[in-house]
């Protein structure tokens, strides 16, 4: 029987003693394949004498020959009839020397007790980097300090830039977003004991002592943090920091302290502008349920102390601190290959909101033992 | 067919080039680049850095359109194929990327299973045979369950080619193959690249500057040039070498510096 080269595979499965025996005439291709594949798998059983006649056999590719040695695997031997030598042949041996070594043996997986216990090592690996990499910052930090021209002023400003001149108009916009949701939510409670002149003093404090710097560092981790680490990890995976080390240049002076630096500069003045901006917020809120600028201005003159405004800027600056740390140092730890800077922007973002509401944690301890 | 030599030249045109140009703003690459590929051969793109090689590769497997001339791959004119006779057209190609290209978060298994999955119905017992076949095939059965970020730039190398042969494509199109390897694991591509001409009829347009390569798998190759801005010469690589009278392919065959 002569097939025409182009047409399709079929399959004739035919009893051949105590055994089978299995047809194949035309063009064995992988859509072929996936048309008779469940068919014979099933046809076939371990331990039963099997001949592949494969005399009808006008082209054959990989996914033909996978099949066929399937085929084979599976009967545990088999007698091959009708291939002359030449390209299917060819093929066939191809995929048999290929297919020859084992799979690999998968790796001992640990059961779900280790599993937790791993993570946690790991997890306490990282939070221990993270403090010896405040240590190597405070050690470079101070190394330069006799030799102050050694930091990179230029980058610095760039940062600086990027960080805080670029943040600006989201700080405003969010600024007084959050002070009027946060007067218009009190002014509902409020008004009913007839206190709604004290709105001004709920939100100023909030603000200036909380919210302001609060969420200016949750902007700094979501732009600059991130931006950090992808910069870093960038380099990393680019083995360009190695070369930093290799020509002699500390990579914390070079890279690190210039953003650190810029974060710390650059988080009291978002924080102002938070506050300010959160301020203006409200007393558009206060305008229109009828007080005058002067009443809100005088209420929180009576409200709020320098203290209150100094407590929160300072908090701000060392929220950019732990930003900047967090940023660089998951961008200095970013592994190997594509997904690497995508995990260390991630990780700098979510370790740096941990970092800033558990500092602010600490914060509220302190200035409450201080009295301040 | 069946010899280790040039296809023969009545065998089928399965890449035509005409008359193509490249341009970037007002830069011209390269213009006037015309040649033809035979079914069965291994057919070498090579040139100095910076001479188009590698735009030349994008502009005939359709990453990039050019306004000037044609491209016909299996006798189709790739830049105006849309939707499902694109499709079909480039389920018979297969592309080796410099790097690779191995998608990051895909066991090297996965990775050449995709376009399987994407392009048949294979069940995924079959698919995954299939995949460890074509590793098998690059050497690389041992790795099947690694993660690109796990192995080294050559092994990608090999891997990528393998994900390129998944669907025992009829052309393959392989853009630097040897660079960055050395030379043993080189040589064993190049007898890999001969032994699938010779064996499947496959069609290799090979991009390289490797000059042991060059020699060792190409049939017939052309040279593009930085200054010409376009091809220099089109021949048997050896015959090229031995008789060239242009003296940027003779420096580029002999290793001299053009004065």
């Amino acid at each position: 029987m002569l097939t025409p080269p182009d047409t399709p595979a079929t399959m004739a499965a035919q009893p051949e003693g105590d055994g089978l025996r299995l047809a194949f005439a035309g063009r064995l291709d992988a859509a072929a394949v996936a048309r008779l594949w469940p068919g014979a798998t099933r046809a076939v059983h371990r331990g039963q004498p099997m001949t592949l006649d494969l005399a009808g056999l006008t082209g054959l590719d990989t996914a033909g020959a996978v099949l066929l040695l399937r085929l084979e695997r599976q009967a545990g031997e088999a007698r091959w009839q009708g291939l002359a030598e030449g390209p299917l042949q060819a093929m066939l041996d191809r995929t048999r020397n290929a297919l020859a070594a084992p799979p690999p043996a998968p790796g001992p997986r640990l059961s779900w007790l280790g599993q937790i216990g791993q993570a946690t090592v790991e997890r306490g690996r990282g939070m221990l980097g993270q403090l010896s990499f405040l240590g190597e910052a405070v050690i470079g930090g101070l190394a330069i300090l006799p030799r102050p021209w050694r930091l990179r002023i230029s980058e610095v400003m760039r940062h600086l830039d990027e960080a805080g001149l670029r943040a600006f108009p989201l700080a405003l916009l969010l600024g007084v977003l959050i002070g009027l949701i946060l007067a218009f939510q009190s002014s509902i409670p409020m008004r009913q004991f007839g206190a709604d002149i004290f709105i001004p003093n709920l939100v100023g404090i909030s603000l200036l002592r909380e919210l302001g710097p609060l969420m200016a560092a949750v902007i700094l981790a979501g732009r600059t943090g991130s931006a950090y680490a992808a910069e870093l990890g960038t380099m990393t995976v680019n083995e360009e920091v190695d070369a930093l080390r290799i020509m002699g240049i500390d990579p914390i002076a070079w890279l690190v302290l210039p953003r650190i630096l810029a974060a710390m500069l650059v988080m009291p003045v978002l924080a102002l502008t938070m506050d300010l901006a959160g301020l203006l917020g409200m007393g558009g809120v206060m305008a229109t349920l009828g007080f005058p600028p002067v009443a809100v201005l005088n209420q929180l003159q009576q409200a709020l102390s320098l203290q209150d405004l100094l407590g929160g800027l300072f908090k701000a600056a060392v929220f950019g601190l732990a930003i900047g740390l967090v940023g660089c140092r998951a961008g200095l730890a970013a592994g190997r290959g594509p997904r690497a800077v995508g995990d260390a922007a991630t990780t700098a973002v979510v370790g740096g909101i941990i970092g800033i509401v558990l500092l602010d944690g600490i914060f509220a301890v302190l200035f409450f033992r201080l009295g301040l | 067919m069946a010899d280790d030599t040039t296809a023969s030249p009545e065998a089928e045109i399965v890449l035509r080039v005409r008359d193509l140009a490249a341009r970037f703003g007002g830069r011209t690459v390269f213009e006037h680049v015309s040649f033809d590929v035979r079914r069965g051969e291994v057919f070498v793109i090579l040139g100095g850095s910076g001479s188009g090689k590698s735009t030349l590769l994008k502009h005939i497997i359709g990453l990039y359109e050019s306004d000037e001339g044609s491209v016909e791959i299996l006798g189709e004119a790739i830049t105006q194929l849309t939707g499902a006779a694109r499709h079909a057209l480039l389920r018979r190609i297969g592309v080796m990327w410099q790097s690779g290209a191995l998608f990051g978060s895909l066991t090297l298994e996965e990775n050449v299973a995709v376009p399987l999955e994407e392009h048949t119905r294979l069940p995924p017992e079959a698919r995954a045979m299939v995949a460890r076949a074509k590793l098998g095939l690059v050497g690389l059965a041992d790795a099947a369950g690694r993660l690109p970020a796990e192995i080294s730039g050559g092994m990608a190398k090999r891997a990528g080619i393998a994900r390129a042969m998944a669907l025992d494509p009829p052309i393959l199109f392989l853009d630097e193959p040897s660079a960055g390897l050395d030379p043993i694991t080189s040589a064993g591509l190049d007898a890999l690249i001969r032994q699938l001409a010779r064996e499947l009829g496959t069609t290799f347009v090979v991009v390289t500057h490797e000059l042991q390569s060059i020699l060792a798998i190409g049939d017939r190759c052309i040279m593009l040039d930085k200054e010409a801005k376009g091809l220099i010469a089109e021949g048997d690589p050896r015959v090229l070498r031995d008789t060239s009278e242009n003296p940027v392919v003779r420096a580029f065959f002999r290793r001299e510096v053009v004065a």
